[in-house]
């Protein structure tokens, strides 16, 4: 019988821990996939950040390397540096690429490294059990917002996309999300160009990936997608919000 | 040839002739000419220099160069360790080697920036979280600062451990007449543990320190400290000097130790049985030597530039068998051998 689908070669056999519904397994799918399709695998380092995602380094079947809360990207810098013909990639989330790690994304972003950055934005900490992340929604409950975030005490959302693009170093920026097959078609093709820039000597490359937690959103995961859609896409619009290949070339300015 | 430098870039040279081609730094006093050099000499012969935007920062590009399996190190003084501190955790805790300088400054806080040995606690005791040690050599001039940066690179390697350089501000901003070594071009040793792509030959490699079952965790430090445990009887180095027929034995390291040898000296010229023990090996401390002068010394005297550090590692490595007395000075001021003179002649 010819095979029409299969789990992609980049992903171990080792069944992920991630909860019902959460959207993780999407992403780590489309990341393999593509690996796989530019035939990377062999000579890819990933990097594993804090979080939920901490152990898809058992995941991946690339060598991979775990790094300090929100250190990724200076690990990935260093890996890269050593070893320039390496694929490099970071797979974080928001606690961890923008809080902990804010100095070290805005830093990476800004040297252009020559890395591939994926960022799972889900509005929360996942791992620790619900705090406010640094991207939760002004009056989203969390376990440390229990009335709600208050943006006159706990400020507003980093908009990481938003943010990256003013910056000169970085090649590419795109915010899309998994909550159709539509829009999963759409992430598959920023993750693979994100990778393919970084083969293409382009530079900075991030994809966020708007995602669900639906185990500290205390939602079914059906009513998850909802809420995303709802609530996350109007404050998080989906896009390319930099993208050297459009028109804007690395440094500032029009092509 | 010897060519006349400053300890702080003969640092620096060093590790380039020991086959270091990758550095990540951050300016701070007293070491930044370390990072200067670097800056001039790597673009130079196809290495990386690179100005992180933090210490923090600095040390994981080190941790990610070196799983990627280069020689790799970052240069910083004292409070720029302390931020240091979580990634040499994570490198220890990932059995990664890597070249840690510290040029000592007085502290705590911002302290000062004159030299000082304040922090030895930490090199020896508690460079970060968790149950772990770390090589840790104490030069004492420029010569040995070059001599030992090889040395502590292969010895990273072979034991898989962080190593670091403790020097201080004294020895950075000093210059003094060096021999370089030629740079021997030897391959470096094969790492067949990091992570720089399975190219499909083997099964995936991966660099972690996480464990999350507690037996699993356990087994790997103990294995680890059984490490340390060789590594204490191999690496351990001191300098004796007419500590044979001593009677009271001082015990001293980098710059401190130079005022120590001034002073002894001075002492032996007045016909006083003193010698010097000088720490090269600040862990594994060089309890050997120690054991075998407290066979004869009557006294130990710990001459430090800090409030007392190193002390508690004389007295337990003799078992407090012999009275061990401490003279510190401290917040960047170095001992005369005067004062230590004065204390030898107290002890008489």
């Amino acid at each position: 019988m010819p095979i029409v689908f299969q789990k992609p070669r980049a992903l171990t056999d080792a069944p992920l821990h991630y909860c019902p519904g959460c959207t993780h397994g999407i992403v780590h799918r489309l990341v393999a996939q593509a690996m796989d399709e530019l035939g990377i695998e062999g000579r890819t380092v990933g990097v594993a950040s804090v979080g939920c995602s901490v152990m898809c380094y058992d995941y991946f079947a690339c060598d991979m390397v775990q790094a300090p809360h929100g250190r990724a990207q200076a690990v990935a810098t260093g890996l890269k540096r050593a070893r320039p013909d390496n694929v490099v990639f970071t797979y974080q989330g928001d606690g961890d690429l923008a809080a902990i790690g804010t100095a070290e994304t805005v830093h990476a972003a800004t040297r252009g490294e020559n890395i591939t950055v994926i960022f799972i934005n889900n509005a929360i900490y996942g791992m620790t059990g619900g705090q406010m992340a640094p991207t939760s929604l002004p009056g989203q409950i969390t376990q440390t917002t229990p009335y709600g975030r208050d943006t006159d005490t706990a400020g507003y959302p980093v908009k990481v996309c938003e943010l990256l693009s003013t910056l000169d170093g970085v090649a590419f920026a795109q915010r899309v999300t998994v909550d159709s097959v539509k829009n999963v078609n759409t992430a598959r093709k920023a993750i693979k160009k994100a990778f393919q820039n970084q083969l293409d000597g382009k530079g900075y490359s991030i994809v966020e990936v708007l995602s669900t937690c639906p185990t500290n959103w205390g939602l079914s995961p059906v009513e998850s997608l909802q809420w995303l859609r709802e609530n996350m896409l109007p404050y998080y619009p989906l896009g390319v919000y930099k993208d050297v290949d459009q028109g804007v070339k690395k440094g500032g300015g029009a092509l | 040839m010897k060519v006349l430098m400053k300890g702080n870039e003969a640092l620096a040279e060093a590790a380039i002739r020991s086959g270091c081609r990758h550095f990540f730094g951050y300016p701070i006093t007293p070491q930044t000419e370390l990072a200067a050099y670097m800056s001039k000499r790597m673009p130079k012969i196809g290495g990386t220099y690179l100005q992180a935007e933090s210490e923090i920062a600095a040390v994981n590009m080190v941790l990610g160069a070196s799983a990627a399996g280069v020689r790799a190190m970052t240069s910083s003084s004292s409070p720029g360790i302390s931020l240091k501190s979580e990634g040499i955790s994570y490198m220890a805790g990932s059995d990664l080697p890597a070249l840690i300088i510290n040029v000592q400054r007085g502290g705590p806080g911002l302290g000062g920036i004159q030299p000082s040995q304040a922090d030895y606690w930490q090199a020896t005791k508690a460079t970060g979280h968790g149950d772990f040690q770390i090589l840790v050599f104490a030069p004492s001039t420029v010569q040995e600062m070059v001599d030992l940066v090889s040395g502590a690179f292969d010895a990273a390697d072979r034991w898989r451990m962080p190593a670091m350089i403790l020097a201080d501000g004294m020895l950075g901003q000093m210059m003094e007449p060096v021999t370089l070594p030629e740079e021997d071009g030897k391959p470096l040793p094969e790492k067949d543990w990091c992570a720089n792509g399975h190219q499909d030959r083997r099964e995936h490699h991966v660099i972690n320190s996480l464990y999350l079952t507690p037996d699993k965790l356990e087994d790997l430090v103990v294995e680890r400290y059984k490490r340390y445990e060789q590594v204490k009887a191999q690496e351990q180095r001191a300098e004796e000097y007419l500590v044979e027929d001593a009677d009271t034995v001082i015990v001293a390291y980098g710059a401190s130790s130079r005022v120590v040898r001034s002073a002894v000296n001075k002492a032996r010229e007045q016909g006083r049985k003193v010698g010097l023990i000088r720490p090269i090996t600040l862990w594994p401390f060089p309890v050997d030597a120690l054991q075998k002068a407290a066979a004869h010394a009557r006294n130990f005297l710990v001459v430090e530039m800090s409030m007392g550090q190193m002390v508690d590692d004389v007295k337990l490595s003799i078992d407090c068998k012999v009275p061990v007395h401490f003279f510190g000075r401290t917040g960047g001021i170095i001992p005369t051998p005067a004062e230590v003179l004065g204390e030898i002649e107290k002890l008489a």
